[in-house]
């Protein structure tokens, strides 16, 4: 029962956060952006205001949907976007769930928002909206390859330094990968942070794998369709998403936290690493969402999974062989 | 998706994100691939030929003016020109060479805008604010010679409106000279990005064959290896006094592939050559007069005694656009006909967008910068009926016949 009523709390707490602080850094992201392009460029809670807004508005429903499924995906999108961050420990915070689900669950639950969108593209009968939603999966096809190579390297560069529970998000955070590798080790994180860099644009559908929405061919593609509630539910889900991707790629390969260089306790030291821990993900976000969409153009969907299967993927294998043989020289650390 | 894909239907317009004008384009598609595609023009037909008819020249040079919202220069040096040549009107050099420089500066500001819409479509907004941003210095000079940044109205018939002063001189070099400047670093952020490159490379190609057969115009064609150049070809104002050589893209690259590429590097190099012309222009201005007739009594004197038809041509941003027109001794023309140069490079839309992947089409109809509102002529509707007419060529062939013989009568 006490478990429950903590992940009920913890939940209603994760979530608010992750939709005020995932807002809060898409308004950043459009006021960076513009000032990189010379604008003034909107206000700060600008997003906020967008949200509101679209949940005052008028709800359409096509006369060509599936008016059920239609209606169901902006809720499942943004109901699976919370429930990853139950998995994912914030600073020195650990997972509500952590004891429930490892690595590998959040890795299939970061698929859910997407495929919630790809239902409700084909969902929405319209012709933007199905190829929108056709190009979203191919797109989830290729970013996964080299994601998944991130995670399994990692975790088994752990496994095979002996560290207890490798595929757990805690010990991922608690231990850092880079503490246990040697030179070889540190080169082939330092090719797999490139690769989580640009596996975070296509996870959010940015510029320039945003060829779902593709405003200029699509009109918006997979999102079309959507109005009022509906797309300001979407809109909170890629919010507490761009949170999500963003917090899994910090614990992944930046996981350190800044309690114990300052030698805090306690609530001080929750707190310093929870903001610290903010901190990297506006920077994550700053770096692959803002600088990454500012300098570049729209790739096509074939040039997405060439650019994800045979480069990253290629990165990622050479990731794994540079891992490979900095154990046979460094088998562990710890 | 299923094994086997069923083609369907994505209509792109009259209203879209990749518009800028309203036109109605429909693309078959499979999977990613336009099996094939046709499109609607006259969605934007304002009657402005008709709203002529019952006006003199001198008030139509104000309506010719609005008819594009970029080439506010290109419709009243064509028209002014054809009643110039019915009327026997001498425009002096001054003049000419005044309609020289409002007419390059309008290309720079038309190419501008145009590599800032090109850069929009491949979804680079960076791009495009820098592109649009350093279009404002071309409108800046505009404004200082015409008073207007938009709708010039410098044209009148038989010269210009404005003169150029010489405290101007110094405004237009510096604008020039910070255009020199730039050149560069477009030229690398358009030909050079690796993005565009693989985007744009192989993508709308058009051959030469294709683009002499359907009598493109413009950059569309030269960027096909079409020495088609008013500029060059039949010089006017001051162009004969120029030595202005097609752009083609030799210019930049060994080979002609009449791809999109192509046509942007057809339009920076275009750019280059609009700023030589323009400090040429500058250099050589001759002293005199800037209308053949002050008054606006006596133009219109003089155009009560033309009689005649004469086509007036100029050089476009977009390539060669035509106004016709026939006078018969009286203040108002009997004919006026405007053909626009997009009116020529539209048609090759279907056959370009013709195995495109849909992520290209943005791009690729952009590509021949279509400007619709100048394009859209004529639609026949049926207001009761609600319905639009579409003629076929035997039926406007049968039309033209009738009307030939009922003005022979």
């Amino acid at each position: 029962m006490s478990v429950f009523f903590a992940a009920l709390g913890g939940t209603i707490l994760l979530a608010s956060f992750a939709i005020g602080f995932g807002l809060l850094l898409t308004g950043i992201d459009r006021r960076v952006a513009a000032r990189m392009q010379a604008r003034v460029g909107p206000p700060l809670l600008q997003p906020f205001t967008d949200v509101r807004k679209l949940f005052a508005k008028q709800n359409i429903i096509p006369a060509n949907a599936i008016p059920w499924l239609f209606n169901a995906m902006p809720i499942i999108a943004l109901a699976s976007s919370i429930a990853i961050l139950l998995y994912l420990p914030f600073g020195s915070f650990a997972p509500v769930l952590g004891a429930f689900g490892d690595v590998i669950l959040v890795l299939y639950l970061l698929i859910i928002p997407s495929l919630a969108l790809v239902l409700g593209g084909f969902a929405s009968g319209s012709p933007y909206a199905t190829v929108g939603a056709q190009r979203e999966m191919v797109s989830m096809i290729a970013y996964e390859l080299p994601l998944a190579v991130t995670v399994i390297s990692i975790a088994w560069r752990l496994h095979a330094a002996h560290v207890a529970e490798p595929f757990s998000m805690l010990t991922l955070m608690q231990t850092p990968v880079w503490d246990v590798v040697g030179p070889l080790g540190s080169t082939a994180l330092l090719i797999l942070l490139v690769v989580m860099a640009w596996v975070t644009p296509g996870e959010l559908s940015k510029i320039p794998f945003d060829s779902p929405e593709a405003e200029t061919e699509l009109a918006g593609g997979i999102l079309a369709e959507y109005s009022g509630r509906n797309l300001g539910l979407f809109a909170l889900a890629q919010a507490v998403k761009t949170v999500a991707v963003a917090a899994f790629g910090i614990i992944l390969l930046l996981p350190w936290n800044l309690s114990p260089f300052l030698g805090l306790t306690m609530v001080a030291a929750g707190i310093a690493d929870l903001v610290f821990f903010a901190l990297k993900v506006l920077f994550v976000v700053s770096i692959s969402v803002t600088v990454v969409r500012m300098m570049m153009a729209r790739f096509r969907i074939t040039q997405v999974v060439g650019l994800y299967w045979l480069v990253l993927g290629g990165l990622g294998a050479l990731a794994i062989f540079l891992l490979m043989a900095d154990t046979s020289y460094v088998p562990g650390m710890i | 998706m299923t094994a086997k894909k069923v083609p369907y239907i994505v209509p792109v317009g009259p209203i879209h994100p990749a518009l800028k004008e309203p036109v109605h384009i429909e693309l078959t598609v499979s999977g990613e691939e336009v099996i094939s595609a046709d499109f609607t023009p006259g969605q934007t037909h304002r009657g402005i030929e008709w709203m002529g008819l019952s006006r003199n020249p001198v008030q139509i040079v104000h309506l010719t003016d609005r008819i594009c919202g970029i080439c506010g220069v290109t419709h009243s040096l064509a028209f002014a020109r054809a009643v110039e040549q019915i009327a026997d009107i001498t425009v002096p050099e001054r003049a000419d060479y005044v309609r020289t420089i409002i007419a390059e500066f309008e290309r720079i500001q038309s190419h501008l805008l145009w590599a800032g819409v090109a850069a929009h479509e491949l979804g680079f907004d960076t791009l495009f604010y820098l592109a649009w941003r350093v279009r404002e210095g071309a409108m800046d000079a505009i404004e200082l010679i015409s008073g207007n940044r938009v709708n010039y109205d410098i044209i009148q018939i038989g010269g210009v409106r404005r003169d150029i002063t010489e405290d101007q001189f110094e405004p237009i070099r510096r604008c020039l000279a910070n255009y020199k400047d730039l050149f560069g670093k477009l030229k690398m952020l358009f030909l050079e990005d690796a993005v565009i490159n693989s985007r744009c490379k192989g993508a709308g190609r058009l051959s030469f064959e294709k683009a002499m057969a359907y009598s493109t115009v413009g950059p569309t064609a030269r960027a096909s290896g079409c020495t088609a150049d008013l500029r060059a070809d039949y010089p006017y104002a001051a162009y004969g006094d120029l030595n202005v050589k097609p752009v083609l893209p030799t210019v930049y690259s060994n080979d002609i592939n009449g791809d999109t590429y192509d046509r942007i590097v057809v339009r920076i190099f275009e750019i280059a050559q609009s700023i030589e012309i323009i400090e040429e222009c500058l250099a050589n201005m001759p002293v005199g007069r800037i209308l053949w007739e002050e008054k606006v009594a006596g133009i219109l004197a003089a155009c009560k005694k033309a009689k005649g038809e004469a086509v007036g041509l100029h050089e476009a941003p977009r390539g060669e656009c035509l106004h016709y027109v026939a006078m018969d001794l009286a203040e108002i023309p009997i004919a006026w006909k405007v053909k626009a140069s997009s009116y020529s490079n539209l048609h090759v839309w279907p056959l370009i967008l013709k195995g495109a992947q849909l992520a290209d089409i943005p791009i690729i109809v952009a590509s021949i910068d279509p400007c619709l509102s100048c394009t859209d002529r004529v639609v026949v509707t049926d207001a009761a009926a609600g319905r639009t007419k579409i003629f076929t060529k035997e039926e406007l062939t049968r039309l033209s016949y009738e009307k030939t013989r009922r003005l022979m009568q």
